[in-house]
């Protein structure tokens, strides 16, 4: 297998309904990510594309296949991946392994959405497809559902009383913000404090508004190549170390093993091994915090705190810039914002960025090592990918 | 491949109040929701049995938010609930005003009875689910 660099990236700012379609802001990110990795879209072999709802949002299907046209490179293989909220670090993932493998030499991955365009309720409805529609949907199941019920799981399984949880929970969506808040491309740019977070209005017990990530419109994209190839390219190619990517039934089916993801836990492995690295080498990591709970989940199955320890964790600092681990100095889901099918690769976007000291205020100092961790459904995808600066 | 239990066969058992599950003939595991396979050891040598349809609460949550079509539903409580049998199903309680329910219904025992999901544009058909509520 061949080693893999990163040259290029690009990302729309993320925000809330837009005038552009899905293609236009992936067109965006893509003619950026093309320009910076200093290549013509003629150079680019394939497209890997994650995109959840063109066609509710948009009536749009396989909008891959228009912006490979849209942006002149015409003709090329062109595909969807469809991972729900993981969609776009799937596509990475397979993008990573077509040039690994020696097929393609220079690949473009990214993804799409424009989930803010359909308002709350379809987008409820339709978001509620990434979980079993017939063991799962008929009981009304949502998306904060999935996390609220695991909510309660976390704080009986580890004896932690709610309300003390529900704090350490805000400060995960405090931690956030205020990262959000230092980034341009975000799409809530402002600080919100401990008493906003538990006044606002409950979604899904206990799940509070600021609790939540937000509908986005947004897109990202992503330049791979050969490592023969970025040498010619780029004086900072950012090397993929580890990929792993892992699957798992309806929530019904991962049993007393919740609120443990296994799927994370394996696909976790997978990146570590192959890159011969252990959580404690991370300097950085974007992880998949669409609600606040998700944030002390992940902490946990990515092995940077122990089972029980990650909801302290956060309340201490210890996921802040200069603690253990510096989490989501991007403003993360909850405030840089969700366009789904676009979220796994805006991850890495920021972790490039930030591996390339470029991200100002909110830069993790020497950052070398950072990873991503991107989840579908609940619990159906989990993608990671460890990202190694190579100069 | 045949199925032994298909998802019609079962919403319409679960229509007439009857939770049915595949007992694997390999591990002993009884699966629920079915599969095609065992949801233990992947077998596919398995009878269809019928669940008591009696467990433990394991999580739950009152949803406000619904999705599109489900607001007259709203507010809602969604349970997690482990069978006598093993497998987790996930269903609705009633019995309990939704906005009082709080973490003291973990744990506590009930009994299904089921309602039915009419179905909107997008579900292809109607979808039975557990209805619960505790047990005496």
């Amino acid at each position: 297998m061949r080693r893999v660099a990163v040259i290029g990236v690009g990302m729309t700012k993320f925000s809330g309904k837009q005038d552009k379609t899905c293609v236009e802001l992936f067109a965006e990110a893509a003619m950026d990510a093309i320009s910076e990795s200093n290549l013509k879209p003629r150079d680019i072999q394939a497209l890997f594309m994650g995109n959840v709802l063109g066609d509710f949002s948009e009536g749009q299907g396989q909008p891959q296949v228009f912006a490979a046209d849209y942006i002149g490179a015409f003709n090329i293989p062109a595909n969807k991946y469809e991972n729900a909220c993981a969609s776009a670090s799937a596509a990475a993932r397979d993008a990573f392994i077509w040039v690994a493998s020696g097929f393609y030499d220079i690949v473009l991955a990214g993804g799409t959405e424009t989930a803010s365009k359909m308002g709350t309720p379809l987008a409820t409805r339709t978001f509620a497809m990434g979980s079993d529609s017939r063991y799962e949907y008929p009981a009304g199941i949502t998306f904060p559902g999935v996390f609220a019920m695991l909510t309660h799981l976390y704080a009986k399984k580890h004896g932690i009383p709610l309300e003390k949880l529900k704090r350490q929970m805000a400060q995960v969506s405090i931690n956030s913000h205020h990262y959000g808040a230092l980034n341009p491309k975000a799409h809530f740019q402002k600080e919100i404090t401990m008493d906003k977070v538990l006044d606002g209005f409950m979604v899904c017990q206990p799940l509070q508004l600021l609790d939540c990530c937000p509908f986005s419109d947004g897109a990202s994209a992503i330049v791979l190549a050969s490592e023969e190839a970025a040498r010619k390219l780029t004086d900072k190619p950012v090397y993929i170390a580890g990929v792993g990517q892992a699957s798992a039934g309806n929530l019904l089916s991962q049993k007393d093993y919740l609120p443990r993801i296994r799927s994370r836990e394996l696909s976790a492995k997978q990146a570590y091994d192959m890159a011969g690295l252990s959580p404690k080498d991370i300097d950085v990591c974007e992880l998949h915090d669409c609600f606040s709970i998700a944030t002390i989940i992940a902490l946990e199955g990515l092995g940077f705190f122990e089972f029980g320890k990650a909801s302290e964790a956060v309340e201490t600092g210890q996921t802040k810039i200069g603690g253990k681990i510096a989490v989501n100095p991007s403003g993360g889901l909850k405030a840089k914002g969700h366009p789904i099918g676009a979220t796994g690769t805006a991850q890495v976007y920021d972790i490039v960025k930030q591996l390339r000291a470029e991200c100002g205020e909110r830069q993790v100092e020497g950052a070398r090592v950072g990873m991503t961790d991107t989840l579908g459904g609940d619990g159906g995808t989990i993608v990671n990918l460890i990202l190694k600066r190579g100069w | 491949m045949e199925h032994r239990l298909s998802f019609k066969e079962y919403n319409e058992a679960l229509k007439q109040n009857k939770l049915l599950g595949l007992k694997c003939n390999e591990c002993g595991t009884i699966t629920a929701p079915p599969k095609i396979t065992c949801g233990e050891c992947a077998s596919t040598d398995m009878d269809v049995v019928e669940l008591s349809g009696k467990g433990e609460i394991q999580t739950f949550t009152t949803v406000f938010v619904p999705a599109e079509g489900r607001e007259a539903e709203a507010p809602y409580i969604i349970v997690l609930v482990q069978l006598d049998e093993g497998p987790w199903i996930m269903g609705n309680l009633t019995g309990i005003e939704p906005d009082k329910a709080t973490m003291e219904i973990m744990g506590k025992r009930v009994k299904m009875g089921h309602a039915v999901f009419a179905g909107d544009k997008y579900s292809a058909g109607d979808g039975a689910r557990p209805l619960f509520s505790f047990e005496a």
